[in-house]
């Protein structure tokens, strides 16, 4: 890991100070360029972002341990323990709401505080809604881990939880929104970064989307009913869940990519006019494509098609995302061999590519009509969450920790030991799943010489399944293990790592 | 900064919308806002929105308790009720689903993963008793099922008061329930469970009328029954029948 660029501002702010051409002789780009006034860095609330970073951890691990228990459970049904708490069917949307609103959530919000400080030369607009912030969410997500497994669910994925925690999601959302843009009032920078960009779209997009969907009537404490029903609810949840994908899976993360890449790369974002041209048309395009999740189903053909063509529209932006990230590479290839930090980062947009390609394909009616229902959506669901938020977490986490604490990486070879666990895991997940889910589709619909189902059992598909559970199962815990190897990392770096203070000046790129 | 490189519209950019955030919130706003007001206003009119056909009735005060018990334990996680328009699904499942069959449910419950099979069409496929024993014992009737146990719907009992505030609540939404059925959700669930119990009695299982399972075996056995019974009548609207 580089651990002096604590000090140092990024390649571009020097850059920016001096009279120097850039390398490749294009005018200096104009997206990383910020104040060049330098910050005295404690008017800046860490704290916050150091909390944020342990919930991250904390929650990281919780949601990824549900994951592989759900795992095992389709491949040995006796690990749903015989519990009502510990059902399948009640351990799945908790995984998914401990992963997406804990783990990605709470690294979303860290990089969101540790960023937009420095890009704008501001402390935090307040200090007590940021906690209030802090402890809301964490709140909210320890009443998701107690009410989940008692089968308190409104049934919409991603959207489960009861419509008390729905309005407390919303008022902690509104103090976070305040607070936002309470910085952004007061910032000491004009001009606002692309980071900001993805930022604000998150913070709204994500309003309006849990707002909406979440309208219901309450009939007892912890049990409402929605104010659409049939097709329309159904339209209205994928709005809602594919959203959820779009702004909460992806926009923020693009933020942290924009200003963390180029951070640990230390080199300017490739392309200013990419990032304009692939901000306004991913976030107009995304919100049309929630249809594709009801393709052949009873919702009118010609939103069904709108959801379709969109969706295959919105390759163009993702991969203008990803370009952007990986050609912010370019003179920095031959650093990505020795920082782990910088592995992670080419790995997380890689993947995000790859899903941003495959889901396009997905959402294409007759590719939807095989795909749809097997596992090979969950393949593509976790070569996204896996691949890209997860490689994009453990890279910023990897990045922030030395900078928060002041202090060396403990093990940075255990680092890059964990980075080709994850990798190896979640290429056991994606293509057991693939294969599955491609089984599962071509099975389903065989039909034989006369015109009959050739596997009329569902069973006999079922049975056909565990080698790949088993195979996507280790494929988790490969990435589990190295999930904890990372917290056992990043909690000796801050128990008893060595200040950098201390530190001798050789090893500044220990590795 | 040297700007001569770039082009008017990046000037625009980030001369106006880079530093006003005001505006760049509100142009932001507007992006997110128009697919999902194009997709989803038009479901609420008349004519461009799903049908709302008299051919499917609200679901009875005893089928919202077993709905409701099928949500607690996420069966819809592992079970569509959604039967796609292919050769392949309706041979397996049965008619494909019309979306005027969903009209009462809230929230829908078409599910997203087939870990088991669609279930839109299973009303009225196997006998109660069956749904009873599957419940208690997946793999005594479907062997090498994954399915995990359900012992606890055969013990636990069904509120009358809670079904009721279940079902005005469900009126306030828009759910056409009568004050009569209002006020006599305890009589209208007895009367259903009572039948399903004698059902069970018959096959040789002894329940009782307050329990979950029974609650849930109404629902089940009346999935799919309304659309399906249309659908042999011919009551369909053409414009789906051509689909």
């Amino acid at each position: 890991m580089l651990v002096t660029a604590v000090t140092v501002p990024p390649a571009a702010v020097r850059e920016s100070q001096s009279d120097l051409k850039p390398p490749t002789a294009r005018p200096i780009n104009p997206m990383q360029y910020t104040n060049p006034t330098r910050v005295d860095e404690s008017v800046y609330d860490d704290d916050v972002v150091r909390m944020f970073f342990g919930a991250t951890v904390l929650w990281g691990v919780v949601g990824m341990l549900v994951g592989v228990v759900i795992a095992l459970q389709l491949a040995w049904w006796p690990a749903n323990l015989g519990l009502p708490w510990t059902t399948f069917g009640r351990l799945r949307p908790l995984h998914t709401n401990a992963v997406i609103f804990a783990f990605a959530g709470n690294i979303c919000f860290a990089g969101i505080y540790y960023s937009m400080q420095r890009l704008l030369k501001t402390r935090m607009w307040n200090d007590m809604l940021s906690r209030l912030h802090f402890w809301g969410w964490q709140l909210i997500i320890v009443l998701a881990a107690v009410t989940l497994p008692l089968g308190m669910t409104q049934s919409k994925e991603y959207a489960e939880l009861a419509w008390p925690i729905d309005v407390l999601i919303t008022v902690v959302w509104v103090v976070f929104a305040v607070n936002f843009f309470g910085t952004l009032a007061t910032r000491k920078v004009k001009h606002i970064y692309v980071a900001i960009w993805f930022y604000i779209s998150f913070v709204i997009t994500i309003a309006v989307l849990h707002i909406v969907n979440s309208l219901a009537i309450p009939a007892t404490l912890f049990r409402s009913y929605p104010l659409y029903s049939g097709m329309t609810d159904a339209l209205v949840q994928w709005w809602y869940g594919h959203n959820a994908v779009g702004f909460f899976l992806t926009t923020p993360f693009l933020g942290l990519m924009y200003y963390f890449l180029p951070r640990a790369a230390e080199r300017p974002v490739y392309s200013y006019r990419l990032s304009i041209v692939h901000f306004w048309a991913l976030v107009f395009l995304y919100i049309w494509t929630g249809p594709h999740h009801l393709l052949y189903s009873g919702l009118p053909d010609w939103a069904q098609t709108l959801g379709m063509i969109f969706s295959i529209m919105l390759l163009a932006p993702s991969w203008g995302g990803m370009l952007n990230g990986l050609l912010t590479l370019r003179g920095a290839w031959h650093r990505v061999r020795t920082d782990p930090v910088l592995k992670f980062f080419v790995v997380a947009v890689s993947f995000y590519g790859m899903s941003t390609f495959e889901g396009p394909m997905m959402a294409i009616r007759s590719v939807n009509g095989l795909a749809h229902f097997t596992n090979w959506v969950i393949g593509h669901v976790h070569s996204g969450a896996l691949g890209w938020v997860g490689m994009m977490t453990f890279g910023t986490l990897y990045w922030l920790v030395p900078r928060l604490w002041k202090r060396e990486l403990a093990y940075p070879n255990m680092a890059t030991t964990h980075f080709w666990l994850a990798t190896v895991g979640i290429v056991l997940y994606t293509v057991s799943m693939w294969a599955a889910g491609l089984m599962e589709g071509l099975i389903w619909r065989a039909v034989n010489d006369q015109g009959l189902l050739a596997s009329p059992a569902f069973m006999d598909i079922v049975n056909r399944l565990d080698p790949f559970y088993w195979m996507r199962l280790a494929g988790g815990v490969l990435y589990l293990t190295g999930a904890l190897m990372m917290s056992w990392n990043l909690i000796r770096t801050i128990a008893t790592g060595r200040s950098e203070a201390q530190a001798p000046s050789a090893a500044a790129a220990v590795s | 900064m040297d700007q001569t490189h770039r082009s008017s519209d990046q000037k625009f950019h980030r001369r106006v919308l880079e530093s006003k955030v005001g505006l760049f919130t509100i142009v932001t706003t507007l992006a997110i806002s128009v697919g999902g007001i194009v997709e989803i206003v038009p479901m609420f009119t008349a004519t461009a929105g799903p049908e709302r056909p008299d051919w499917v009735a609200p679901y009875t005060p005893l089928e919202v308790a077993g709905r409701d018990i099928y949500i607690r334990e996420g069966c819809y996680v592992c079970h569509s009720q959604w039967v796609r328009p292919m050769r392949a699904e309706l041979l397996r499942y049965g008619e494909w689903s019309r979306a005027g069959e969903y009209r009462y449910d809230r929230p829908f419950l078409l599910g997203s993963r087939r870990i088991g099979p669609d279930i839109h069409r299973v009303g009225g496929k196997y006998p109660d008793a069956w749904h009873y024993e599957h419940m208690r014992d997946p793999r005594s009737t479907t062997p090498g099922s994954v399915m995990p146990l359900y012992p606890w719907l055969l013990e636990r009992t069904i509120d009358a008061e809670d079904v009721a505030a279940s079902v005005k609540a469900l009126r306030r939404v828009g759910t056409p329930y009568s004050d009569q059925d209002v006020a006599n959700v305890t009589a209208i669930i007895r009367r259903q469970a009572d039948g399903i119990v004698l059902r069970l009695a018959e096959a040789g299982i002894q329940s009782e009328p307050d329990r979950e399972i029974v609650a849930l075996i109404a629902y089940l056995q009346r999935l799919g029954r309304d659309g399906r019974r249309a659908i042999e009548q011919g009551l369909t609207s053409p414009t789906e029948a051509a689909r």
